[in-house]
C-alpha cells in the first residue's frame, strides 16, 4: 500500500499527460479524417500537403518561423492575464495598435536619420499603445464593471476600423488607396535579419527572452505568485496589502505590450506595410494555444509551433485540392475542443474515485 | 439618397433586428438556466452556411431552417455537456467553439460559395398590409420577422407566467435550492442550452435565406453573434428589453447608413464599427446604475431614475458556475 501511495504520483506525473496527449491527437485525427472524407477528398493526401507545406523545404520552415514568434508573443502575454483570472480577448485589437504604433514611428523615419533609432522606437509606440488599448480593455473592467470579454471584442472591432481608417485615409498610397495596404518601407526600416534568411534570427531571439523571462517572473519570482493570488481570491488579496485592481491592470497591460510588440514585428519585419488583416487572427489563435497548453506555460511553445505550421501548410489546399485553407482552424480548434474533453473526463473520473 | 420613405426604413429596421432578436433570446434562454453559450458568433455562421446548403440542394426551407436548428442545438450541446456534466469552463468552450465553427462554416462551405439560391420572398398578410404606414412596416415582411415577434411574447410569457418558466429560472439563480425542490438543475439547464441553440440557429438560416440572402465569404454577419451576446447583457436578461435592444442595434444600423450620406467627410469605416464602442458605453451605463452612489444620485432625480431604472437588471445568479449534486 505504502509503496503504491508514493509511486503513483510520480507515474501519474509523466504517464497522464502523455496518455492525454495521445488521447487528444487521436481524437482529433479522427474527426478530421472523417471530415476529409466527407467531402470526398483523401485524408492522407491533406495531411500530405500539410506537411510539405510547412516542413518541407528551409523557405517554408522560416515562414512557420514567422508565425511561431508572433504566437509566442501573444500566448505568453496572455498567460499574465489568465493567471489573474482575467480573458484578454483583445489581444488581437492590442496587436493592431501596436502595429499601427510601429508605423506612425517608422513613417517618422522615413525622413532620415539612423534606422536603428527609429526601429527601437517603433518597437517602444507598438508596445505602449498596445498596452494603452489592454489598458482602456481592463480599466473598463475594474471601474465600469463590464466583462473583459465584451469589452476586449468591442475594442477588437474598433482597432480594425481605425487601421482601415488610415490605410484609406491619411496613410493612404501615393495614388490610390487599397486593401493592399499603406506604401512598403524602404530596406533600412525593416527589422534586421541576416543574408538569406526569411524569419529574422533577432525576433526569434526576442521570442526566446520572453519565454525564459515569462517563465521566471510566472512560476519563480513573488510578483508572479501575486497574480496568482489575484486570480484565485481576488477578496484575500486586500489582506496581504496587495490591491486587486493593480495587478488586474498590470497584467492586462504586459499583455497588451507583448500584443503589441507581435503586431510591431508583423510590420516591420513580415510585411514591411501596414495592412487592413496585419493581425492575422494570430491573437485569437493564441487565446486557443493557451487553453490547449491547460493554461501552462512550457507546453505552448510546442503548441505555437504546431499551431503555425497548420497556419502555413494549409496555404497549399487551395490550390493542391480545391479545399478551403481554414481547414487548419478547424483542426486547431478540435485540437482545444478535444482536450477540453480529455481533461473534462479526466476529472469526472477522479472525482468518481475521490 | 434620402428620397426613401420612412415606413420602408422602418420595416428595414425590423427586418435587420429579426435573426438578432431570435438569437439574442436563444441565449437570454439559455443565460436565464445559468449556462453562458459564448459560441454564437461561429454557430450562426455555421447554421448560415447549413441552411442554405440545405435550401439549395433540397429547395425546401422548412428542411433547411429545421437542419439549421438542429445545427444550432447540436454546438449548444457541446457547451451544456462540457459545461454543465464535465465541469469545464463554459466560457472556454464557446470560444474555442466559435472559432472552430466560423472555420467549419467556410470549409463546408467552399463549393457552395457565390451560388444563387433559393431566396425567402416576403410575406403581405391580407387585410392588415393594406392599412397605410402600418401595413408596409409591420405587415408585409418576411416570416422570420413575424416569427421573431411572435417569439417576443412567447418568451416573456414563458419566463414569467408558466410553472416551467419559474423553474428555468429558478435553476439559473440557485441550483441547489431547486435541487433540493426535486428537480435536476443539470437537465434543466442541457433542454434551455438546446432550446437556446436551436433558436440561434434559425437565427443564421434566417440570415442566409433572408435577411443578408447568399453565402459566401466573407458572409457579412460576422460580429454579429458578439453583438446577440451583447444586446443580452445589455437588455438585463429580460426578453422584452433584451428584443429592444435588438431593435435600437439595427435602428443604429440602418439609420448609420442613411447618416453616412448626409457627412460625406465621415469615413465609412466609422460608422461600419460605431455600434460596439456604443455597445461597449451601454454596457458600462447598466452596470453603474448597479452602484450605489449612483442610485443614491438618481433617487434625488426621479423623473430620471424611473428612465435609467428600465435599464437595470442583473444576471442570473448562478450563471456560468456549473452545478454539482454532491
Amino acid at each position: 500500500m505504502a509503496v503504491s501511495t508514493r509511486l503513483t504520483p510520480l507515474w501519474s506525473r509523466y504517464a497522464t499527460p502523455l496518455i492525454d496527449s495521445l488521447l487528444i491527437l487521436g481524437i482529433v485525427f479522427l474527426f478530421t479524417s472523417g471530415l476529409l472524407l466527407v467531402v470526398g477528398t483523401s485524408p492522407l493526401e491533406a495531411y500530405g500537403h500539410l506537411m510539405k507545406g510547412s516542413f518541407g523545404s528551409w523557405s517554408k520552415f522560416s515562414r512557420v518561423l514567422n508565425v511561431w514568434i508572433p504566437l509566442i508573443l501573444c500566448s505568453m502575454g496572455l498567460l499574465y492575464a489568465f493567471r489573474t483570472g482575467l480573458w484578454n480577448i483583445g489581444v488581437e485589437g492590442q496587436m493592431v495598435l501596436g502595429a499601427i504604433g510601429a508605423t506612425a514611428m517608422l513613417r517618422l523615419g522615413l525622413d532620415g536619420g539612423s534606422p536603428w533609432l527609429w526601429l527601437g522606437l517603433a518597437m517602444l509606440a507598438g508596445m505602449l499603445l498596445g498596452a494603452l488599448w489592454a489598458l482602456l480593455a481592463g480599466w473598463l473592467k475594474v471601474w465600469g464593471g463590464v466583462h473583459e470579454i465584451f469589452t476586449g471584442l468591442g475594442l477588437n472591432f474598433v482597432a480594425v476600423g481605425l487601421v482601415l481608417w488610415l490605410i484609406f485615409g491619411p496613410w493612404k498610397r501615393p495614388g490610390i488607396a487599397s486593401m493592399s495596404g499603406t506604401q512598403p518601407f524602404p530596406r533600412e526600416l525593416w527589422f534586421p535579419t541576416l543574408e538569406g534568411w526569411r524569419v529574422s534570427p533577432f525576433a526569434i531571439g526576442l521570442a526566446l527572452i520572453v519565454i525564459l523571462a515569462s517563465w521566471w517572473l510566472l512560476n519563480r519570482s513573488r510578483f508572479g505568485l501575486n497574480l496568482k493570488a489575484v486570480g484565485r481570491n481576488p477578496r484575500a488579496v486586500p489582506l496581504y496589502g496587495l490591491s486587486p485592481d493593480r495587478y488586474l491592470l498590470i497584467a492586462i497591460m504586459i499583455s497588451g505590450a507583448l500584443a503589441g510588440l507581435a503586431g510591431m514585428l508583423q510590420v516591420s519585419g513580415v510585411y514591411h506595410r501596414l495592412i487592413p488583416a496585419i493581425s492575422s487572427g494570430y491573437g485569437y489563435l493564441g487565446l486557443l494555444v493557451v487553453m490547449l497548453a491547460n493554461f501552462r506555460l512550457l507546453p505552448i511553445p510546442f503548441i505555437a509551433l504546431f499551431f503555425a505550421a497548420l497556419n502555413v501548410g494549409s496555404i497549399q489546399l487551395p490550390m493542391m485540392m480545391q479545399l478551403d485553407s481554414s481547414l487548419s482552424g478547424v483542426i486547431q480548434g478540435a485540437c482545444v475542443l478535444s482536450a477540453l474533453l480529455v481533461f473534462g473526463l479526466r476529472r469526472l473520473r477522479q472525482r468518481r474515485l475521490a | 439618397m434620402n428620397d426613401l420613405p420612412l415606413s420602408v426604413l422602418l420595416a428595414s429596421v425590423l427586418a435587420t433586428a429579426a435573426p438578432l432578436i431570435i438569437a439574442a433570446l436563444g441565449e437570454t434562454i439559455t443565460e436565464k438556466a445559468g449556462v453562458i453559450n459564448l459560441s454564437l458568433d461561429g454557430s450562426m455562421l455555421l447554421t448560415a452556411m447549413v441552411g442554405f446548403l440545405v435550401a439549395y440542394e433540397t429547395h425546401s426551407f422548412v428542411l433547411a431552417f429545421t437542419a439549421a436548428a438542429a445545427i444550432g442545438a447540436l454546438i449548444a450541446a457541446i457547451v451544456g455537456i462540457f459545461g454543465i456534466y464535465l465541469g469545464q469552463l463554459q466560457v472556454a468552450v464557446g470560444f474555442a467553439l466559435t472559432l472552430m465553427c466560423k472555420d467549419l462554416a467556410y470549409f463546408l462551405g467552399n463549393p457552395y460559395s457565390r451560388l444563387q439560391g433559393p431566396q425567402m420572398v416576403p410575406m403581405k398578410i391580407p387585410l392588415l398590409g393594406d392599412i397605410p404606414f402600418i401595413g408596409p412596416v409591420l405587415f408585409q415582411q418576411p416570416l422570420v420577422v413575424y416569427f421573431s415577434l411572435l417569439l417576443i411574447a412567447a418568451v416573456w410569457w414563458y419566463l414569467y407566467h408558466s410553472v416551467r418558466g419559474l423553474e428555468l429560472r429558478a435553476v439559473g439563480e440557485n441550483p441547489e435550492a431547486a435541487y433540493t425542490r426535486g428537480i435536476d438543475p443539470r437537465r434543466k439547464q442541457l433542454l434551455y442550452t438546446l432550446i437556446g441553440g436551436a433558436l440561434v440557429g434559425i437565427a443564421g438560416a434566417a440570415y442566409s435565406l433572408d435577411i443578408k440572402p447568399g453565402w459566401g465569404r466573407p458572409q457579412g454577419i460576422e460580429g454579429l453573434g458578439w453583438i446577440a451576446l451583447a444586446i443580452v447583457i445589455f437588455g438585463g436578461w429580460h426578453p422584452i428589453k433584451v428584443a429592444l435592444g435588438a431593435l435600437l442595434f439595427a435602428f443604429l444600423q440602418v439609420f448609420g447608413i442613411t447618416l453616412q450620406s448626409y457627412w460625406p467627410g465621415i469615413p465609412a469605416q466609422v460608422f461600419q464599427v460605431a455600434p460596439f464602442p456604443l455597445m461597449i458605453l451601454a454596457l458600462v451605463l447598466v452596470n453603474l446604475l448597479q452602484r450605489d452612489g449612483v442610485q443614491r444620485w438618481l433617487e434625488r432625480r426621479p423623473g430620471l431614475a424611473l428612465l435609467l431604472g428600465k435599464l437595470r437588471g442583473a444576471p442570473p445568479r448562478a450563471l456560468g458556475r456549473s452545478f454539482h449534486p454532491d
